[in-house]
């Protein structure tokens, strides 16, 4: 390094080869990214999220909720089950046979073995492959994010500190609109000790007018008498986003639940 | 490199450093007012773990706007303004030439800053572009680019135009950052916030690269650099081992720009291995730049209670330490881990508040009266923020890294509840809250040193003004 010349084309070298890796090269891969569709069916996709729901993914960007909530399932490895559908003509022999095999967390030989076993008996069966690992346990999804799941969203807004639950799947843990503008107004409503923020800034207290829009609120949170909550436009919005949020069909790449061939 | 400011053919260094005043105090000035206003909004941050609705009912101060606000102010307000402040002097200095054409630093720090100012305020009303680290909104990107731009090309001219032919390693790392900032930032702003976003995860992807090219690469490249200057400088003896900081130079570069990609990120998995294999490779640089930091400190008979010197030991340290935990995250196993805690937030601020602000701040302390031809106006405080930036750093980031491996190793297991996961790092949240309260005044200190001195030098500059014109011209046309 004599020159400021050779500096210069040195560390040309090295960004220009980084910025070709990691911004060209994933553009012209996955930025051609197209709809799929689900295992197994001709379903497509992802689908595009309804106006509404468009609109609270901006909402949700605005108020930084990335800033606690990620939007990845993690899994650790996929394991084979073994469900009994049928015990055949000798039930008490099958049955009894399958309680003292092992059926779930298998391998693919191990539950083929142990399908073969049961058949050989009489007994029918089906094998089931599920995504392992702790976000799943937890509930968070069946199997783990992928970049399809985020075609449509711009910003994406994956996360990257979980100081609340995973938000991947919240549209099916809880598909209740009440339930999330409640929870956005007070969490402590549903969480007594929850730290999330209340985003009573998104609510408008107003004089009673009866309005079916109206939180339904659990006593100690209620507005006072006279008075409703009800959501702003944005609170609608990002309800909406939340009711959406579920990126959980199987896919090719990232395959749970199906019926494999026993 | 030491004693090139002696050398007959430059410039002397009075002159030199004259020539920085304005720019200087312009660029530092505005830094530290950034400084103290990052780490108030990241302690309201913070304290929202403690008091969930503390100032909930405004929006501006919601939590998820005022984390990232936070990072932004001292990121974008003082870490690189401050740096370039620095950088220039470097320049000069080893040039042996005052800087060239000092008005466009002058009219850079201002445009710079209300770029900061646009872009944090935006964070704040919701305007955010929900990208890490590229939070600010594009008015504010373009501003803040244009103001590099016009401090690069003042830096270059400086080196263009130089009388001292010789280059040293802290030049190396200096170039490369002038360069490494303006292409990261502006490529990273133009694919995410054009017309026409690229599609779904290569977003975040894109968003990734500029993230561990900022604060990873550039901070390194640029921190190390100013490091590699004040080292010997200080110290009284040449750097040691250059040969090790040629290595640690290029392979930072070629292998440093291609970590990022968080393991298990729902990417094609090529990404993710190749930043894997990219965080191992740049082990080597990180060590070799800490054994040419060892090796040149050690032997220096610096007393440095609180002084320039100090700040470089300990900003070098957590270089050292911030980049190690980083890297490691690439390690598939302990990557998943600690992939969605605290550790990674606490790694961040060892790195940006530990090592690249002390080094800066030693450099500024160092240069500061040099440059104002004024003594600093309490060098005792200086000194005590040295302390309580130690105490500080040690205090805020150190036990999120402790309490982000801990909640990780509950979240990886499922029979513990989420909510009792998240309560075990509360406490360590507690911890690193008092480091920020330490970290806050800290900087205030230096802001005081740094208005009471520009007010003194305005003072001065105002006097001699005055009775250089008084006799000649009638006192309503003097000018301040
Ligand atoms: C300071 C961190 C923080 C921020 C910011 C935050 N949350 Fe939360 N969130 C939590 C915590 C902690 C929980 C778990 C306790 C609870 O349910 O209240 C949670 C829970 C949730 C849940 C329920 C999840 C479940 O599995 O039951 C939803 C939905 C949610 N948050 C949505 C949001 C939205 C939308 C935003 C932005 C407007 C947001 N959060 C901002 C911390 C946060």
């Amino acid at each position: 390094m004599k020159t400021g010349i050779g500096v210069f084309v040195a560390a040309f070298a090295a960004l220009g080869a980084s910025w070709a890796g990691f911004v060209l090269a994933p553009s012209l891969q996955l930025g051609g990214t197209k709809v799929t569709t689900v295992l197994n069916s001709t379903d497509e996709y992802p689908v595009q999220r309804p106006g509404e729901a468009a609109l609270g993914l901006q909402v949700y960007r605005a108020n930084g909720c990335a800033a606690c909530h990620t939007q990845q399932v993690q899994q650790d490895g996929t394991a084979f089950e073994v469900v009994l559908t049928g015990a055949g003509k000798d039930p008490v022999t099958v049955s009894n046979l399958a309680a003292g095999l092992k059926l779930t967390g298998l391998t693919k030989e191990a539950a083929d073995a142990a399908a073969k076993t049961i058949a050989d008996a009489g007994g029918k069966t089906e094998t089931h492959l599920s995504g392992t690992g702790a976000d799943i346990s937890r509930g968070w999804g069946s199997r783990h994010s992928v970049a399809v799941d985020f075609l449509y969203d711009a910003p994406v807004q994956p996360g990257s500190l979980r100081a609340g639950p995973d938000l991947t799947n919240i549209g099916a843990r809880a598909a209740d609109a009440n339930w999330q503008l409640v929870h956005l107004y007070a969490p402590k409503a549903i969480v007594k000790d929850s730290t999330m923020p209340s985003f009573a800034y998104l609510f408008e207290v107003r004089a009673a007018t009866g309005s079916a829009e109206a939180l339904k609120l659990p006593a100690g949170f209620a507005a006072p008498a006279g008075f409703e909550v009800v959501p702003t436009p944005a609170a609608r919005h990002l309800a909406a986003y939340l009711l959406s949020l579920h990126a959980d069909a199987p896919l090719y790449e990232a395959p749970y639940s199906q019926l494999a061939k026993p | 490199m030491n004693p090139i400011d002696n050398k007959s053919p430059a410039a002397c260094s009075s002159e030199i450093d004259a020539s920085l005043r304005v720019p200087l105090l312009a660029l530092f000035g505005g830094a530290a007012l950034w400084l103290v206003v990052g780490l108030v909004l990241g302690l309201l941050a913070g304290l929202k773990f403690h008091a969930p609705d503390l100032l909930g009912a405004c929006p501006l101060m919601t939590y998820g706007r005022l984390a990232p606000a936070a990072n932004d102010a001292v990121l974008y307000g003082f870490a690189i303004p401050a740096a370039l402040g620095v950088i220039l002097w470097i320049m000069s200095r080893l040039s042996g030439m005052p800087v060239a054409l000092p008005i466009v630093p002058v009219v850079a720090a201002n445009i710079w800053n209300v770029g900061v100012l646009v872009g944090i305020a935006g964070i704040l009303i919701g305007e955010s572009t929900g990208y890490p680290w590229l939070e600010f909104p594009r008015a504010a990107a373009v501003l803040l680019f244009a103001a590099f731009l016009l401090i690069a090309v003042s830096a270059a001219a400086t080196f263009g135009w130089r009388r001292q032919r010789e280059l040293f390693p802290a030049h190396w790392f200096l170039f490369a950052a002038l360069l490494w900032f303006p292409w990261t930032y502006s490529s990273a702003n133009l694919f995410l916030t054009a017309v026409h976003v690229p599609r779904g995860m290569v977003q975040a992807v894109i968003d990734w690269w500029f993230a561990n090219n900022l604060l990873f690469v550039w901070l390194g490249l640029a921190g190390v650099g100013i490091a590699f200057y004040f080292l010997p400088k200080i110290g009284g003896r040449p750097l040691a081992s250059s040969g090790y900081a040629l290595f640690g130079f290029l392979t930072l570069m070629f292998f440093g720009s291609w970590v990022g990609i968080p393991v298990g990120a729902p990417v094609p998995a090529w990404l993710p291995t190749v930043s894997t294999v990219a965080a191992m490779l740049s082990i080597p640089p990180v060590i070799a730049i800490a054994i040419v930091s060892l090796r040149t400190a050690c032997g220096a008979k610096v007393v440095c209670f609180g002084g320039p010197f100090c700040f470089l030991r300990f900003g070098l340290l957590s270089f050292f330490l911030g980049s190690m935990l980083y890297l490691i995250t690439g390690c598939p196993r302990f990557g998943h881990l600690v992939q969605f805690t605290w550790y990674s937030v606490g790694q961040t601020q060892l790195t940006l508040l530990g090592f690249f602000v002390m080094v800066v701040l030693g450099g500024i302390y160092e240069i500061l009266s040099k440059t104002s031809g004024l003594e600093l106006p309490f060098p005792k405080l200086a000194k005590a923020h040295c302390y309580l930036a130690m105490l500080g750093v040690l205090l805020y980031a150190v036990p999120l890294v402790i309490g982000g491996v801990e909640q990780g190793i509950r979240l990886q297991n499922p029979a513990v509840p989420f909510a009792d996961a998240n309560a075990a790092a509360l406490l360590w949240l507690r911890i690193s809250s008092t480091g920020q309260i330490l970290l806050i005044l800290g900087s205030l200190l230096l802001a005081l040193n740094i208005f009471v001195m520009t007010i003194k030098w305005k003072i001065a500059l105002g006097k001699s003004l005055f009775a250089a014109v008084t006799a000649p011209l009638p006192v309503t046309e003097v000018k301040a």
